[in-house]
């Protein structure tokens, strides 16, 4: 590369060529030594590393009853957004540890719980009360009132968050963004 | 003074020796006739650093918290004037190292420089574009604002599609089950350590194999790559003709990256950093999620694509156009490099860069999306109709009719436009269509009464145009 004498010190082998002294044997000993402990160490620290950054791939958060309001608040045959904190918010969340979801009366003792997110891609579908409908922004996703698929992209109906009355009051069980559609059943 | 400083060099250099190590890249020989068309890998990477720099000192005021977040970018775009540009120049900067990869990939694929020696250059060339992509995304989704964590639940949804390990994807994307504490900081590590550390990875072998395998010469027709000869011929070619990096092609590489950073610094002056949407809240849901510009072709073929068949192009379209670029040179190590003797290049750049637009600027006013805030049609567009088509008209807008389909100059473009739909359609037609929907139409037999769908299916009947009484 350069026309420069080459820095004696950083040549290897012995001088005047041949093998360099010393046993071959260890010398294979000593390097295949030094892989092993070296890929042990790594190992050692690059096992809980790489579970850590992976660990949310199985996060299994607690599925809380969030209590929405009392039943009176809400008219049988109307739908409406409602708010609630999520399963599992940090200190430190702000806003994000908020979720909505769509709430419908249908009758004195039944509720209905749709995601808000919609089917194909997630964007927050909006409800139209006088067409009856729920439209997405996105992509142009239609779906009836009751989160049955009407137009548009989206494989399936709008997912449903399960739903209770315990003493007067409607609560929603907290749920995974329903990214498979599968939305666990309240236990 | 000149004497003193030669010494400290000289001190310098015999103990590290950095000329002895950068001397023999500078002097290696280049093809001549490099023009500049080769200028776009130099300026990428300088785009590269740009961003490094650019976010770096972003960094030191921007907060990598849900709650807070929000409101450090609302100061560095408010009220830090220094903030504020730099953070202009990160934007710009970012969007012109995706522009550069596009067109280095579109000059190496042009010049089939992919081909032996240089294969694993393109395929790990493939592997940071792809890596840059994933940055510029990373980096939309720090601004923590309404936009950005709507894009994370697309984007989890969207991974969610992916067979097997969907699930345990999509997981990954919001670093929980939900959007959370956790999503934000997940994603700064990703893009201020994690995604940067791998870009640079890769940079390494990348750059390296510039050295090793040669600049490939500008093409000749009639000259095809042969496995057996290539590198011998190649430096022979250069014993005669080449010439030295630096500088005689390395002036190409700095004048254009600098012409790169003037311009990205310009559009930031005069441009200014993106436009923030609202904070980020969850439970807001009037609200129209969109990714930057770079994505948006990919949000707009999302829309069109047969609907049976989104789970498989969601996550099929990206690994297949992966897999064919990087395996691209294993199927066409050698023959005629020029891109005349390939013609169909050209075809594939052009479908390819004509697509992309189209798409992109479908996104801009996407037909598909219904108009939530059409208004009303005016007295001026219904005209002297009956009651009934009166109330018809109240109800094509209440029933949500104009969201996807247009009269005159109002509402959407999802449907079929109805200005003259009374031309075209009976009653008893226009009826059957309203009850029972159709091709991505809902059905509103369950939704309107059937004195309003009288009253609609009137108003559209008079929807003809109107006669000219002079003639």
């Amino acid at each position: 590369m350069t026309d420069k004498p080459k820095n004696p010190t950083a040549e290897g082998g012995a001088p005047g060529g041949g093998p360099p002294p010393g046993n071959p044997d260890r010398r294979t000993f000593l390097s295949r030594l030094s892989i092993g402990l070296g890929g042990f160490a790594a190992l050692l620290v690059g096992v809980p590393v790489i579970l850590d950054i992976f660990k949310s791939m199985v996060a299994k958060e607690p599925r809380v009853w969030r209590t929405i309001g009392p039943v009176s608040k809400f008219q049988v045959g109307k739908t409406v957004v409602v708010d609630f904190e999520n399963s599992n918010p940090k200190a430190w969340a702000g806003s994000s540890a908020q979720s909505s979801a769509y709430l419908r009366r249908d009758s004195e003792t039944q509720f209905t719980s749709f995601t808000v997110n919609c089917s194909h891609l997630g964007c927050p579908v909006r409800w139209e009360q006088q067409a009856d409908l729920f439209l997405c922004p996105c992509h142009g996703g239609v779906y009836y009132a009751n989160g049955d698929v009407a137009a548009g992209p989206p494989p399936r109906p709008l997912a449903r968050y399960p739903v209770r009355v315990r003493g007067g009051n409607v609560e929603i069980l907290t749920t995974p963004v329903p990214i498979d559609g599968r939305v666990p059943k309240a236990s | 003074m000149l004497g003193m400083m030669r010494r400290v060099t000289d001190w310098i250099e015999e103990r590290m020796g950095i000329g002895e190590l950068v001397k023999p890249l500078m002097d290696h020989l280049v093809p001549r006739g490099s023009s500049w068309l080769y200028v776009f890998g130099s300026a990428t990477l300088f785009a590269f650093i740009l961003q490094v720099v650019t976010g770096v000192a972003l960094s030191f005021t921007y907060i990598p918290s849900t709650s807070q977040a929000y409101q450090s970018l609302k100061f560095i775009t408010d009220n830090s004037s220094l903030d504020h540009f730099l953070r202009a120049v990160h934007y710009f900067g970012a969007s012109a190292m995706v522009v550069l990869v596009g067109l280095h990939m579109i000059r190496t694929f042009l010049f089939a420089s992919y081909k032996y020696p240089r294969e694993a250059s393109w395929m790990s060339g493939t592997v940071l574009a792809f890596l840059t992509i994933a940055m510029a995304f990373t980096g939309q989704i720090l601004r923590w604002d309404q936009t950005a964590i709507w894009t994370v639940v697309v984007g989890a949804q969207q991974a969610g599609y992916t067979p097997v390990i969907g699930g345990a994807l999509a997981r990954f994307m919001l670093a929980g089950e939900t959007l959370g504490a956790q999503t934000l900081s997940q994603f700064f590590a990703l893009h201020v350590f994690v995604l940067p550390v791998l870009i640079a990875l890769m940079l390494g072998p990348h750059l390296w194999m510039v050295v090793r395998n040669g600049i490939s010469e500008p093409p000749k027709r009639g000259k095809p790559v042969n496995m057996a000869t290539y590198k011998q011929e190649y430096h022979e070619m250069l014993k005669h003709e080449g010439v030295p990096f630096w500088p005689d092609a390395a002036w190409r590489d700095v004048v254009f990256a600098v012409f790169m950073i003037v311009v990205v610094i310009g559009l930031a002056i005069v441009m200014g950093p993106p436009h923030l949407a609202g904070p980020p809240d969850p439970t807001n849901l009037i609200t129209h999620p969109k990714p930057d510009w770079y994505l948006l072709w990919y949000f707009s073929v999302l829309a069109l694509v047969p609907h049976f068949s989104t789970p498989y192009v969601i996550i099929g379209g990206p690994a297949v156009i992966f897999a064919v670029m990087f395996f691209l040179p294993l199927f066409a190590r050698q023959g005629e490099r020029h891109p005349l003797r390939r013609p169909w290049t050209f075809g594939v750049v052009s479908i390819v860069i004509v697509f992309v637009i189209a798409m992109t600027s479908l996104a801009g006013y996407e037909p598909w999306s219904p108009r939530y805030d059409a208004p009303p049609l005016p007295t001026t567009v219904v005209g002297t109709v009956s009651a009934k088509a009166q109330a018809g008209a109240q109800l094509f807008h209440d029933k949500g009719c104009e969201e996807c389909h247009r009269i005159a100059n109002y509402g959407g473009f999802r449907g079929p436009n109805l200005t003259y739909v009374g031309n075209r359609l009976s009653a008893q037609e226009l009826t059957w269509r309203i009850a029972n929907g159709g091709h991505n139409m809902p059905k509103f037999a369950n939704i309107l009464s059937a004195k309003q769908m009288d009253e609609l299916v009137a108003f559209l009947q008079s929807r003809k145009p109107k006669l000219d009484a002079s003639k």
